[in-house]
């Protein structure tokens, strides 16, 4: 069975992928991937220790239930938000948006 | 137990209630006027408030995770009220707005949300009343669909927010490694202060710290503030924070009780940077919107002083503060509201000379300014001093002073405003304004509430007995 450090490595290596992602890409819809890819990873560190630390309850698997839920809800909204912003600012890059500062 | 659900949820049935009612009457494409929409929702609040004070009960459903007090039920009830004044202060924007209905339905789901956080005893049930009543709220921002710096503003809320909820949750999957559960009580009793606990406890700290807008995590807050539409900015800034800094307050009391010594020194810098950089960066401010941003991101460097007392007195005062900072806020919310819908100006300088024109609305301002700020008669005076006691508990007298001098520096800003309004001379000021019934009643609720916290002990005394 693979050893439950290595799922862990790949769940925190898939969190800052997701945050390097979010603090550098430029195109809105690459930083909602980005928040999906650390939503996911906290999924598999749900999954990993339900699976390996406390088998026998099902705490884990139902958050993940629910994250997975939630997550696809604020997708939803946020490409909404998208498309009406693009509507006004005809891009969607992030340095065209940005009338508000200081 | 078919009872208990609907005694200890009567104020969750309610909402849901007006949710589903609203629902159907836009599905049957019902033509209800914006005013008759407002008018029901509002007497439907009226009657969740009255019903919330009515009974006592505490009690433990849904298996153990949803869970009310006496104490659990005051802070709803302020929720409540808190909302019922934006309502009625919502109507100059609402009154012609093409989606009035849809307002209201995120509106109360976003309340929703936050009974549900403020009654959750696990985790996954924090979790879902937290997205809950975010997710809307981003909807909300976007609610002025032309304009350009709206859908920006929503767009940087909800990017931040789900970035936060991914910091909040990763902590939380920690814990569930550690513990193996979570439930409030299994976490409270299983932590010890280990090093992976710290590390989860400071990923659960820092999204929450994005939530109330603490420091080094504050940067999204002026432009969601100033971008989106000023009622949401004043639900935002009062009803949505202080939610969060009730169920913080638990989080931190109930459930790492046993990691104080930890926790009070991340609140003692977070505490400090949060005053120092809101009041520094709220006196540069033009514009009024982004004005009472950085105000309330200075407001909540007191509050977390105040919880790093870790007593009683820190959440009595604490409960008392947001009660307070949600009649000063939104009376000054309020008047900035009427002049924007009237003229479109939102400038420091616009309300030059203000007095002249609109002595009670000044009067209005200027006394919600002084409770913000903290000057004796009104009760902002107390909320401050209660919260600073409550600090100095922990015979941290450097952290006091820096408090103090924090609270000087802030009359700097608050007193600009009153001076352009009352000193300042200018040959056009602004017009006199109509105020509508409504947004007069939303005022004279906030008045009323600021004068007689502030003259009367009544209220601090009752939520002492709660919380003790």
């Amino acid at each position: 069975m693979v050893p439950v450090s290595h799922i862990l490595l790949l769940s925190t290596a898939l969190f800052f992928i997701g945050m390097y992602g979010l603090f550098t890409r430029r195109n809105m819809i690459a930083l909602l991937m980005s928040i999906e890819l650390m939503l996911n990873s906290i999924n598999i560190n749900f999954v990993a220790f339900n699976k390996y630390v406390w088998p026998g309850q099902l705490d884990g698997i139902f958050f993940t239930i629910f994250i997975i839920t939630i997550a696809a809800a604020e997708a939803a909204i946020a490409i909404a938000i998208v498309i009406n912003l693009y509507r006004s600012h005809l891009s969607i890059d992030v340095n065209d948006a940005a009338e508000l500062k200081h | 137990m078919v009872q208990d659900f609907f005694l200890l949820m009567r104020s969750e049935l309610m909402l849901i209630l007006i949710i589903f009612g609203l629902l159907f009457l836009k599905l049957g494409n019902a033509r209800l006027k914006n005013e008759t929409v407002m008018n029901m929702v509002n007497v439907v609040l009226i009657a969740t408030l009255a019903m919330g004070f009515l009974v006592k009960d505490t009690g433990m459903i849904f298996g153990n995770m949803f869970h009310t007090t006496d104490l659990i039920r005051l802070e709803k009830n302020i929720l409540t009220l808190g909302t019922l004044i934006i309502s009625l202060q919502s109507y100059q924007w609402l009154k012609a707005h093409k989606h009035a209905m849809e307002f209201y339905l995120l509106l109360i789901s976003t309340l929703l949300g936050m009974f549900f956080m403020l009654s959750s005893a696990n985790l996954l049930m924090f979790y879902l009343g937290l997205e809950l009543s975010t997710i809307p709220l981003a909807a909300m921002v976007n609610f002025d669909l032309h304009k350009k710096q709206s859908s920006e503003a929503a767009f940087k809320m909800i990017v931040s927010s789900a970035f936060s909820s991914a910091l909040l949750l990763m902590g939380i999957s920690w814990m569930y490694g550690i513990v193996g559960s979570v439930s409030y009580s299994a976490i409270a009793a299983a932590i010890s202060g280990s090093p992976l606990e710290i590390l989860a406890f400071v990923m659960i700290l820092a999204g929450f710290g994005f939530k109330i807008s603490a420091v080094p995590f504050h940067l999204w807050t002026a432009d969601v503030y100033e971008g989106a539409p000023i009622p949401v900015t004043s639900y935002l800034s009062v009803i949505s924070k202080g939610a969060i800094l009730f169920v913080f307050i638990t989080v931190l009391y109930s459930v790492f009780r046993s990691m104080g010594d930890t926790w009070y020194y991340m609140l003692y810098i977070l505490s400090v940077a949060t005053m120092l950089i809101g009041n520094l960066f709220a006196m540069r401010q033009q514009n009024m919107k982004r004005f009472l941003a950085f105000s309330s991101i200075a407001q909540v460097g007191f509050i977390l002083l105040g919880i790093s007392g870790q007593s009683v007195a820190s959440s009595t005062s604490l409960i008392f503060f947001v009660l307070i900072y949600i009649f000063s806020n939104l009376a000054a919310f309020g008047v900035v509201s009427l002049v924007s819908s009237a003229y479109g100006k939102e400038k420091v300088d616009d309300y030059k000379g203000f007095y002249q024109t609109n002595p009670l609305l000044a009067w209005t301002l200027a006394i919600a300014l002084f409770s913000l700020a903290g000057i004796p008669p009104t009760a902002g005076f107390f909320g401050k001093f209660f919260l600073i006691l409550a600090g100095a508990a922990k015979g941290n007298w450097l952290l006091i002073t820096i408090a103090a001098l924090n609270m000087i520096i802030s009359l700097y800003y608050y007193l600009r405003v009153v001076k352009a309004m009352f000193m300042d001379h200018n040959a056009a000021p602004l017009e006199k304004i109509n105020t509508p019934l409504s947004p007069k009643i939303a005022l004279i609720i906030c008045i009323v509430g600021i004068l007689i916290t502030g003259l009367y002990s009544g209220a601090y005394e009752y939520i002492y007995s709660l919380v003790s």
